[in-house]
């Protein structure tokens, strides 16, 4: 009979070893986002053990022990209301502006980042190294080093998702979004789409590997060497004859794009706009959402000759030109 | 001597005439403009209904027990999931109590006769069940794939299933939510008896006020967004896919316009049933009237203005999500104050634990539980993290299910022997809520973890190290679809065997319980007269201190 009883404990212990509790905190922001997990966690069971034990209290103490029982009158106390309207009120805001504070520092990425294109299909993720190499559901990084992710998707929302780094963002069609992450332990970790897209949802996963920089270098060198990023976008710039009206010495019939990165730039309906990966999609896409003032409208549409892919190195060619013109001054 | 050889079994039951009794046949059912038996082919639809949805859990639950996914392809996997949120959500949930509950006891409630529009109403199960006919049409023609959100452009452009038949389910289905919102406002305003005035009237009463102003000012924002989903699929105008012009966020943003306040169409019709419960089965007032009535109204108002907590990964800007977040977590405080009241009207009380008290306990439990870790989604740290993985289906479902379903059944059984007339038998009942408590804990509470753990919801085939948990939950999926089988069974055997009931089997206050069970067809045979409070339960002589100061000594 005890051995029964043993072994049946013993197996419970096995299936509870079994159960993880945490994922793996990888990144630079992770702990900050348990700490206040935990104590969210912390604050659920503190009130649930409270109210759980102040009704089987009452319960038990109230139970009806004859049919013609008449309980005691007991009054609504203004007291007791504003005390338990104030008090969670005071949880609440405090909640509210750490959980607050946190995300508007966590959403801010450093200036120093590394950026990756990232486009989503279904049921892929294909990203983009700067120095020139692709990827399919994999993504190689050097541990330490903030990673900026630039997103977008050539069919339906996706939405890049890595739970060892907290970080999720929304893949969308038709514009940018971004998520920036600093990877602070070496190791693999899952991605996961985690936006439902269709049948094959569940399979447009992959894998994260941080490396230490002595092997990453070695990974970057070990693949077939190619142009970085903004070499092909510069390629394409020429080979779409873009260079004719967007000459670099502003002689053109279309604004000279050196520099342009990173600044404001008033529009011809009066609104002002900072050029973004957004704003450069939207003048290739749609000129004359983007109309600026002292301009003919007379650039035409690149809709439907341009893919995702063709986008991100024309972006990065025009970021280029920005930061030459900046090293320039 | 034909006289004497009647046959007694041929008698019946019932010496008086009553709304079950009074007209026989399919057609009397059918053409009914009596509230009464308009409520009950709401509870038929809705039961079938819910099957329906329930059989697609258990299916999906079954499924999940094994990593690569142990019964389906992934094409009918998600639309499994997607015909459960869809069939639950809106041919169930949303109608619920309001339509089955709500119609039945409004009217017996605030002493009238009927709602204010008979005929309208029986206008409105015709259309549910119209709405019902499209949805039951997509599920056997193959079913939709797009999860119940039908997020474009997945839904309008790349989706190859059903999906504008169970878009036109939802949008007909909503026609019905709107006219019963619009019918219980009027009867609620100019249907009173004489002497129940507003701080007077049952606190369902209240809650299904709030529940019909969302009713009427939210369904018309969902039943665009699916005309403009329909019209951008079928004719290709561009509104939402940016492949033609659209914006994909302007859906979402509809959507959840209308999507969360559902969320309070559903549990605030629970709440009202959990105010009934808890006074009726401790014999007390409720401790906190006003409170308790105006926080209905105060989550009414707010539930529309916090829908953007939806959206926080999709880059809407960090001050949106600021303003979304701060109000989330202020609708999170009336929710709090109703169980703080419900807590303190246990004080003092005469507490028994027949069936629905326990439905009412557990609802308490769950919706906490519930409640509480809506904080991590409202913050915005958190749900960066949480936010698409099973800790919302977790969360989604403590408050759907451990709180409105709970909520639901709590309110069927009490109010059964004032629907039917007949009893069921409490000792199965009892054992079904423990079930019922047990089988949804085991289910969800693991979701929890897979959620923290960073398991994407909407997966057909998860990794391995996942497994454990999700074979908790299946476990506890079969074991709660048992709990919802018991009360099925045992619940129609009373309508024939149980025994009769009689018009105030738990010594319960209302109007409702002063008629006859079941009720006559006109409800009270007079109008009543109001000349009390709500839950006026008998109370203790007070006990007198002499020195006590205002005291006069003798």
């Amino acid at each position: 009979m005890m051995g029964i009883l043993q072994s049946g404990v013993g197996v419970l212990g096995d299936v509870a070893a079994m159960i993880p509790l945490q994922p793996p905190a990888a990144s630079s922001i992770a702990a900050g986002i348990d700490k206040l997990y935990f104590v969210l966690t912390g604050i659920t069971l503190f009130f649930a053990v409270l109210i759980f034990s102040i009704i089987f209290y009452f319960m038990v103490k109230y139970r009806r022990r004859s049919d013609d029982e008449v309980p005691a009158e007991t009054h609504t106390s203004m007291f007791l209301e504003l005390t338990w309207t104030i008090i969670p009120s005071l949880i609440c805001v405090v909640l509210f502006v750490w959980a607050s504070e946190l995300y508007v520092r966590n959403s801010r990425p450093p200036a120093s980042s590394n950026e990756i294109f990232v486009i989503g299909k279904q049921w892929m993720w294909h990203l983009q190294h700067p120095e020139g190499p692709r990827e399919i559901n994999e993504l190689h990084i050097p541990v330490g080093v903030p990673v900026k992710l630039t997103m977008t998707s050539q069919d339906v929302i996706h939405d890049f998702y890595i739970p060892a780094f907290r970080v999720k963002k929304d893949v969308l069609p038709g514009r940018y979004t971004q998520l920036w992450f600093q990877p602070t332990e070496v190791g693999t970790y899952h991605l996961f789409c985690a936006q439902y897209c269709g049948t094959n949802h569940s399979e447009m996963i992959g894998w994260i590997y941080v490396m230490p920089p002595s092997d990453y270098a070695a990974w970057l060198a070990g693949g077939e060497q190619t142009e970085s990023l903004a070499q092909q976008g510069e390629r394409l710039f020429s080979q779409f004859g873009c260079g004719s009206c967007h000459a670099a010495e502003g002689s053109g019939k279309g604004p000279s794009l050196a520099g342009i990165y990173g600044k404001p730039e008033k529009l011809q309906d009066g609104q002002s706009r900072i050029v973004d990966e957004n704003l450069i999609r939207d003048a290739i896409m749609n000129p004359n959402s983007v109309q600026l003032p002292n301009y003919q409208p007379i650039m035409p549409t690149y809709q439907g000759q341009i893919d995702p892919d063709q986008m991100s190195q024309l972006i990065a060619y025009v970021k280029s030109l920005g930061s030459e013109e900046r090293n320039g001054k | 001597m034909s006289t004497a050889t009647v046959d007694l079994r041929e008698a019946p039951i019932e010496s008086s005439v009553n709304y079950l009794n009074a007209r026989y046949g399919i057609k009397s059912w059918l053409l009914t403009l009596d509230h009464k038996r308009i409520g009950l082919l709401y509870l038929g639809t809705i039961t079938f209904m819910f099957f329906v949805g329930g059989t697609a859990a258990v299916l999906m639950r079954l499924h999940l027990i094994e990593p690569q996914g142990a019964l389906f392809e992934p094409e009918t996997y998600n639309k499994m999931f997607s015909t459960h949120g869809i069939i639950m959500v809106f041919f169930f949930l949303v109608p619920s109590i309001p339509a089955t509950l709500g119609n039945f006891l409004i009217p017996l409630m605030i002493g009238a006769r009927d709602v204010a529009f008979p005929k309208l109403n029986l206008m409105s199960w015709y259309i549910f069940v119209t709405g019902c006919c499209f949805a039951m049409y997509g599920v056997i023609s193959g079913g939709v794939d797009t999860g119940w959100t039908f997020y474009p452009p997945y839904s309008s452009a790349y989706s190859q299933t059903h999906v504008i038949a169970f878009a036109l389910g939802i949008f007909i289905a909503g026609f019905s939510s709107i006219l019963t919102g619009l019918n219980f406002v009027v009867t609620i305003h100019k249907m009173r008896c004489p002497g129940m005035t507003w701080f007077r009237l049952p606190l369902f009463i209240w809650s299904m006020y709030a529940t019909s102003l969302i009713f009427v000012l939210g369904t018309p924002v969902i039943a665009i967004t699916l005309a403009l989903l329909a019209a951008e699929r079928l004719l290709h105008v561009g509104i939402f896919d940016p492949a033609v012009g659209g914006d994909p966020l302007l859906f979402q943003h509809l959507f959840w316009f209308y999507s969360h306040p559902a969320v309070y169409i559903m549990i605030l019709p629970g709440m009202g049933v959990i105010s009934e419960l808890i006074t009726a089965f401790s014999r007390k007032k409720i401790f906190g009237y006003t409170f308790v009535a105006f926080s209905s109204l105060a989550i009414a108002v707010i539930s529309f203005i916090v829908w953007g907590h939806h959206m926080f990964v999709t880059g809407q800007s960090i001050y949106a999500g600021l303003v979304f977040s701060v109000l989330s977590f202020v609708v999170a405080i009336p929710s709090a104050i109703k169980v703080f009241n419900w807590m303190a009207t246990l004080y003092r009380g005469s507490i028994s634990y027949e069936a629905p008290m326990l439905y009412a306990l557990g609802f308490i439990g769950l919706f906490t539980i519930g409640g509480l870790t809506g904080l991590f989604l409202a913050s915005l740290a958190t749900d960066v993290h949480l936010n698409g993985t099973y800790f919302v289906v977790a969360h989604f479902h403590y408050i759907m299910v451990g709180g409105a379903v709970m909520a639901y059944l709590g309110g069927i059984h009490f109010w059964w022997p004032k629907i039917t007339g007949r009893l069921y038998p409490d000792y199965w009942a009892r054992i079904a809520a423990a079930i019922v408590f047990i089988g949804f804990n085991l289910t969800f509470f693991p979701q929890f973890m897979l959620g923290y753990l960073g398991m994407p919801r909407r997966y057909a085939m998860y990794p391995s190290e996942f497994q454990v948990l999700n074979v908790m939950s299946s476990a506890g999926a079969s074991i709660l679809g048992i709990g919802y089988l018991i009360p099925l069974v045992y619940l129609i055997w009373s309508m024939r065997y149980g025994p009769v009931a009689s018009a105030n089997p738990w010594k319960a206050k209302g109007l409702e319980w002063t008629t006859a069970s079941p009720p006559p067809t006109e409800n009270f045979a007079e109008i009543p007269v109001v000349n009390e409070d709500a839950y006026n339960y008998p109370v203790a002589e007070p006990r007198h201190y002499p020195d006590a100061p205002g005291v006069a000594r003798v």
